[in-house]
């Protein structure tokens, strides 16, 4: 089986001229179906930017990155657009419409899949809320929820795509211990139980023990590829 | 759509997406609940709306109105040709011509009956206030029946008398209850210009913008009445022609016996004369178009602000859409769709709110203002279509919901 990301040699910088700014460096990477890697290193070592590239959020500029299967390197905009479909993300703030039931919400991740339909997307939707424990709060908004269990929607959303991978910033740097704790073992629960691949990024400690894998990064490389005890000793 | 069908093939395990028809229906869902969402942005877009709605109604109703009204006269004549003054630009403004013109229609063959109209404004005095008003005096030869006017035939003998005149119904209401008391005590003196004349009958005909009210009166009571007029010269004539004549060759043939001094036009040729002088002539028009701009500006710039602060609020959600595979066509189709959304519930109540305006202002004024369904079409068409620009203009800010900049 494939791994659902294939990074080789990608370099990346930001502006342009004398404002060029490298800011990754022949980074190499692969997370293996169903693994979970956490990227973690420094602020401003790259990790973010190296997520929007595999997330197809950002159009790729040197090297090559392979992300289920399909070449990023000079992918189209439709392109991008297509695959991002088929990835998972869950962000720092859920991001989640304010207007829309928590069900809703869920259901949007499943709306530009044309094979779905209504009530198969709010059935779905339903399903993956009460996974994440919130069977009794899917026709609640946004606003009536607490902010761990906004985080679990959107890592309902992140899920019900059944996408083969997700991609996660930072998701529990606007929780409490208790709460983030449980959303990450919640997102690690689902992703092996659906053989999901999970590239997260965290400087959060506290949640290292969900990892397979860490990779360390540093002014833009990656310095550390291993176990939680090899890379950070 | 297809484009991206084409690329599918290449994309192992793609999602295949929304057909044209689903995609645009998630979209306005999508439209409509965010819309909902936020009550008083609503209210207040489409109160932006209906407000362009009714302010494009009324000057397209004046508009009309005063089209319309301008040549009621020329359409309640029964002619089939006219002779006018080249001079006369309105026919609230006739130049005379020369009696003589009339006598000399009759040497053509197809040429039925030739009868003189006299045209002019006279004060008349409220008989209530005393208050004098200009009315538009009508005269002709009340045996000809060259008018066609509601309630005139019958009064054809009445009007023969000295001092008489039928006062017209849908005279403005400044020329006082001249309806009222007739209908109370049957015939009464009024005062036209310096002379007591007689109503003796109701006609119905209408103001128009160049005429408050109209009173109709056979040819020597109008001489009667306007004293300065020479009895050689006539304002208009009106020919009927024989059955079966042709239209365009009498035309040609009383065009062939006349002197310049005379311009001889078809019915429709007049009508068409009298509405190029309030379309050109006057500002009327323009004024009218300009008003119908104005409306229909503002109403767009309420509509962009709505769709563009809410676009601006939401970049977070857009941009997360985005991540999540959203094209920027369909969320632009999310932010037409909410302009289509406000441009039909705008509408709707703007449309009620105007036909209350236009019978509230018809009565007042007199004014022939009636909101038909292709008036309400076109509209709605403009309405529509200010949304729509309005709606493309915000669709400009999608590009700042960077999906790049979520993480
Ligand atoms: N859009 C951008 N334009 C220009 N420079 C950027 C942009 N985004 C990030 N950078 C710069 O690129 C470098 C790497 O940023 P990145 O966000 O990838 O780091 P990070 O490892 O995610 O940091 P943090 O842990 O603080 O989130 C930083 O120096 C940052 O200032
Ligand atoms: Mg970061």
């Amino acid at each position: 089986m494939e791994n659902p990301v294939e990074i080789r040699d990608v370099t990346y910088a930001y502006g342009e001229g004398a404002l060029r700014r490298e800011v990754l460096r022949d980074v190499e990477l692969r997370v293996a179906p169903g693994e979970i890697v956490i990227l973690t290193g420094p602020s401003g070592s790259g990790k973010t930017t190296l997520l929007t590239l595999v997330g197809a959020l950002r159009g790729l500029q040197q090297g090559s990155c392979r992300v289920l299967g399909h070449e990023l390197a000079g992918a189209r905009e439709a392109e991008r657009v297509a695959l991002r479909r088929r990835i998972g993300f869950i962000f720092q703030n859920h991001n989640l419409l304010g207007f829309l039931t928590a069900r809703q919400n869920v259901a949007m991740a499943l709306e530009m899949d044309g094979g779905t339909g209504e009530a198969q997307r709010l059935e779905r939707a339903g399903a993956l809320l009460g996974a994440v424990g919130l069977a009794e709060h899917t026709e609640k908004r946004p606003g009536q929820l607490s902010g761990g269990q906004r985080q679990r929607v959107a890592v309902a959303r992140a899920l019900v795509a059944r996408p083969g991978l997700i991609l996660a910033d930072e998701p529990t740097a606007a929780l409490d211990k208790a709460s983030g704790q449980e959303v990450v073992h919640l997102l690690r629960d689902l992703a092996r139980s659906r053989g999901t691949a999970i590239l997260l990024v965290t400087h959060d400690p506290r949640i290292l023990d969900v990892a397979d894998r860490i990779v360390a990064m540093e002014d833009g490389r990656v310095v550390g590829d291993g176990s939680a005890q090899a890379v950070l000793g | 759509m297809n484009a991206m069908n084409d690329i599918r093939p290449a994309l192992r395990g793609a999602v295949p997406q929304p057909g044209f028809l689903t995609g645009s229906w998630l979209a306005l869902r999508l439209a409509w609940r965010q819309l909902r969402s936020e009550r008083a942005r609503l209210a207040s877009a489409i109160a932006g709306v209906m407000f362009a709605c009714v302010l494009v109604f009324m000057q397209l109703g004046f508009r009309a109105a005063l089209f319309e009204s301008a040549t009621t006269l020329i359409s309640a004549m029964r002619a089939d040709l006219f002779l006018m003054s080249p001079m006369t630009l309105a026919s609230f403004r006739p130049e005379t011509i020369p009696r003589v013109r009339v006598s000399q229609a009759l040497g053509v063959e197809a040429v039925q009956a030739a009868v003189p109209v006299y045209l002019a404004q006279a004060s008349f005095r409220n008989p209530e206030t005393g208050k004098r008003r200009m009315i538009q005096l009508i005269g002709f030869d009340a045996e000809a029946g060259v008018l066609d006017l509601p309630g005139l035939s019958a009064m054809r003998e009445a009007l023969k008398q000295p001092d008489t005149i039928a006062f017209d119904t849908r005279s403005r209401p400044e020329f006082g209850p001249v309806a009222q008391i007739f209908a109370g005590q049957g015939p009464f003196p009024v005062q036209i210009g310096n002379r007591e004349m007689r109503v003796v009958g109701m006609v119905e005909l209408g103001s128009s913008f160049g005429a408050d009210g109209n009173a109709v009166l056979s040819e020597v009571n109008f001489r009667r009445a306007v004293r300065e007029r020479p009895q050689a010269l006539v304002d208009l004539a009106a020919i009927r022609l024989k059955p079966g004549a042709d239209l365009l060759a009498a035309q040609a043939a009383l065009r062939a016996i006349m002197p310049p001094d005379v311009a001889v036009l078809t019915q429709e040729e007049l009508r068409r004369h009298e509405l190029r002088y309030w379309e050109e002539a006057t500002p009327i028009g323009f004024i009218f178009s300009f008003g119908s701009l104005m409306g229909l500006i503002v109403g767009m710039v309420i509509v962009y602000q709505i769709l563009f602060s809410d676009i601006a609020g939401h970049l977070k959600e857009y941009a997360t859409l985005k991540a999540m595979g959203y094209s920027n066509g369909h969320l632009s189709r999310v932010v037409l769709g909410a302009a289509g959304i406000l441009a039909v519930l705008g509408f709707v109540p703007g449309t009620i709110a105007s036909a209350l305006l236009y019978s509230v202002v018809a009565e007042a004024t007199f004014l022939p203002l009636s909101l038909g369904a292709d008036r309400a079409l076109t509209v709605f068409a403009m309405i529509f279509a200010m949304c729509a620009a309005a709606g493309l203009l915000a669709v400009r800010k999608l590009r700042d919901a960077d999906p790049a900049d979520m993480f």
